[in-house]
């Protein structure tokens, strides 16, 4: 397929390979061109002698090192064979950029994999944050955000059960701003064709594997005709890749109308589109079902993959013992499923359901009056 | 039909004539902040058309359910004898609707209907996908005639239930720069930039908007939404010269939020909005999600300010090409907005009986249109409003 390509149309594809990489991907050095077959951002870690995976683990700041405990735990008590190798990733300032420690780095690209807690962003300048900085050192170009009702916790909005993927390297958050001259900034979005067939292709791929027939990308291309018109257009080429997935495109108009009026349309599709729209969409979706402290998050590389909890490190409750480990607790099934020990993540998630919606053991987030350990000790009873 | 009323209306028209700057200045008061102080006040008044005793209006209906919801529009405020003469300009972005290619000449026309009458109600232009297809006519008008404001009312209508209750907010946005600017270009094949313009003069311009409007009506608090975390020189900009600007404001609460968290909010808890302002782009996606919120499209008025011209049309904008020709179409955001277009030139009463009627025809809950949750036509719902004006007389 690959060799076929490249004979059909050798001078074009050379053409606009060599300039595009030279140009800007400088910095990425995982670059790779898939085939149809060959799966994007395939788990690919090594099991110890114990038949083990390693898995390293960044606990966070503030509530971050509680609800890691309470995973471990449930994971213990699962007999997940995942071993955990903690990590420090205090920022460090490298040639005046905030830098991710090196053993830090050495252990995701050795793992392949890492599971995370909140993060405090330092504010103030020259901080770039450092989601984004692990993010752009393992090139982790695709955010899967599923988001689920949980039985138990009643919002407006009852079954909801989307599946966002998002483009996590381009688009509005290239980082391209200036003042041209004082009081005028302009901030380029970039897309590229490389960037977007790579999300697509894992959209596409992630609906096979999850059992969803149809993908949907959103996009704004009646304004932005050129650059989420670019999008729409590759969507379209991969499209004809994947004959057994449905395949449409929506206006973000009229995904935020339809998705904030009823959601339950969406429950058999992957939506999938550039990083603002699924910034914003991800997190509205969140919204839906109770808040970011019930949602998952995995970032997905080549490379590696980091699943992590996106809420705060909510310093306030931090050291209580009264903090949700719920999203850090999904987003690690996410990971299981990722290295393929789906029966692992089905046990767990059961548990953890069936713990939620039954509502003797919730935090206070959620209205209960349960600590951590009573909560993940709920769950590891019904395990 | 209405002739007891047309004489109230005569009288009334008498009574403003005799006073008309004075009441229209109030009006105007909210839209004509944020220009340079030294323009004289008389420069800054507001003066539609207004040939014989009645005002005239561009009427631009639209594309999809556009025709259906202008004519009853037209049929309701001809029933209540509003002294206004439309002037109906029929531009389309179809291609199909103009197979000779003269949108642009339409376009033009009306540019210089709307200059001339200040004026305008406008349902919303289709905007195809496709490259080699035209701009946006309903950007592209918004940026020729500086109409810089646009503002999305939103609330819960009494009686029509939806998930969320006791929802009262209005989104001001950002309409001529920003996202929709229209600059992209293809670096090489398969790399393309976006341009994103922010301008500290245009944020100035609508944070001003936004503290004069929140003041003039009656609000308390008004909230910036942007990503100044990532675009920290462009949203940063915004963000940071509206946390200039409330400083002049003590009496108003103010705040900021990150847009990815506003949306999350709105679902959520969307009580805890009052007045909005952000960029464009931002726009689109909450005037989307709150419409959402109170009943969709149909029910969402809007209407865009500019220095000297104002056009009035839906708060969500949305084409309806589905439903179109099927007589579905839900007027009530036409309505209302012609009912804001009406407050506007200072005819209170006739918005006033004009929005009791609509708001009485849902509320009863007998005939709504399927976007409600009814059955009803947009004829029969437009026909219900006649007679409850009758009623109310």
């Amino acid at each position: 397929m690959l060799a076929l390509r490249s004979i059909a149309a050798p001078v074009q594809r050379q053409t606009w390979r060599a300039a595009p990489r030279a140009a800007i991907t400088l910095s990425i050095q995982n670059q790779r061109l898939y085939s149809s077959q060959e799966r994007v951002a395939k788990f690919n870690g090594k099991q110890d002698a114990q038949g083990r995976y390693t898995v390293s683990l960044i606990e966070g700041d503030g509530i971050g090192p509680e609800i890691a405990v309470a995973v471990k735990d449930i994971f213990a008590a699962a007999k997940t064979p995942i071993a955990w190798e903690p990590i420090n990733v205090d920022p460090i300032l490298k040639d005046g950029k905030t830098a991710i420690p090196d053993a830090a780095i050495e252990s995701i690209k050795k793992n392949k994999i890492a599971l995370k807690g909140p993060l405090a962003t330092p504010i103030g300048k020259g901080h770039v944050s450092l989601n984004l900085t692990l993010r752009r050192t393992f090139n982790l170009f695709a955010n899967l955000r599923p988001c689920r009702s949980v039985a138990g916790y009643k919002t407006p909005y009852d079954d909801v059960d989307t599946v966002l993927i998002r483009e996590n390297t381009e688009g509005e958050y290239s980082g391209i701003e200036h003042v041209v001259v004082d009081g005028v900034v302009q901030s380029i979005k970039l897309i590229t064709r490389e960037a977007s067939e790579r999300v697509l292709r894992f959209a596409f791929q992630h609906a096979r594997s999850i059992g969803r027939k149809k993908v949907r990308v959103v996009h704004k291309a009646t304004i932005m005709k050129m650059s989420d018109g670019l999008f729409l257009t590759v969507a379209n080429q991969i499209a004809k890749e994947f004959p057994d997935i449905e395949f449409d495109a929506e206006l973000l108009d009229n995904t935020c109308l339809k998705m904030t009026t009823d959601p339950i349309p969406y429950n058999d599709k992957v939506l999938v589109m550039p990083n603002l729209y699924g910034d914003i969409l991800s997190d509205m979706c969140a919204g839906l079902i109770g808040g970011l402290g019930l949602t998952p998050s995995g970032n997905i590389g080549d490379e590696c993959s980091i699943f992590e909890a996106v809420h705060g490190s909510a310093p306030d409750i931090a050291g209580k013992g009264l903090a949700n480990p719920t999203a850090l607790l999904l987003s690690s099934m996410m990971m299981l499923r990722h290295m393929d020990l789906n029966q692992y993540a089905d046990r767990i998630e059961k548990a953890a359901f069936a713990t939620l919606a039954e509502g003797k053991a919730l935090t206070g987030d959620l209205g209960g009056k349960a600590k951590t350990n009573e909560f993940a000790a709920a769950i590891i009873e019904k395990l | 039909m209405l002739s007891r009323n047309s004489t109230r209306t005569a009288q009334r028209l008498l009574r403003a004539a005799a006073q008309p700057q004075q009441r229209l200045n109030v009006a105007r008061g909210f839209a004509s902040v944020g220009e340079a102080p030294t323009q004289s006040v008389q420069s800054d008044l507001f003066k539609p058309t207004k040939y014989g005793g009645k005002y005239t209006v561009t009427l631009i209906p639209g594309d999809g359910i556009g025709a259906e919801v202008a004519e009853s529009v037209k049929t309701v405020f001809k029933a209540d004898n509003v002294p206004i003469t439309w002037e109906q300009i029929e531009m389309s972005g179809l291609r199909e609707a103009t197979p000779t290619g003269r949108t642009e000449e339409k376009f033009q026309e009306a540019v210089a209907s709307l200059r001339r009458n200040k004026l305008g109600l406008k349902g919303i232009l289709h905007t195809p996908i496709s490259r080699s297809g035209h701009q946006s006519f309903n950007v592209a008008l918004r940026q020729e005639l500086d109409i810089y404001a646009s503002i999305s009312l939103i609330k819960n209508i009494p009686g029509l239930k939806t998930r969320h209750d006791n929802i009262d907010m209005c989104i001001i946005r950002e309409n001529t720069e920003g996202e929709y600017s229209g600059l992209e270009h293809q670096s090489v094949p398969g790399v393309v930039e976006s341009l994103k313009i922010i301008t500290r003069a245009k944020s100035e311009r609508i944070a001003k908007f936004a503290f004069s409007f929140a003041l003039a009506n009656n609000r308390k608090k008004v909230t910036c939404i942007h990503k100044a975390n990532i675009m920290k020189l462009a949203d940063g900009l915004f963000r940071g010269t509206f946390n200039r600007l409330a400083k002049d404001y003590p009496q108003l609460e103010c705040n900021d939020m990150i847009v990815d968290n506003a949306s999350m909010q709105c679902v959520g808890r969307p009580q805890q909005f009052d007045v909005m302002v952000m960029p464009n782009l931002y726009g689109g996606i909450l005037s989307n999600i709150a419409a959402a919120l109170v009943g969709g499209p149909g029910v969402v008025p809007g209407c865009n300010m500019g220095r000297d011209v104002a056009v009035f049309e839906p708060g969500c904008r949305h084409v309806g090409l589905d439903i179109k020709g099927k007589d579905q179409a839900n007027p009530t955001a036409l309505l209302l907005s012609g009912t804001m277009l009406l407050r506007h030139l200072g005819l209170d009463d006739h918005a006033n009986r004009i929005s009791n009627a609509v708001y009485d025809v849902i509320a009863q809950g007998k005939i709504r249109t399927p976007d409600m949750g009814g059955q009803a036509t947009n004829q029969e719902f437009t026909r219900a409003i006649l007679a409850s004006m009758e009623k109310a007389l």
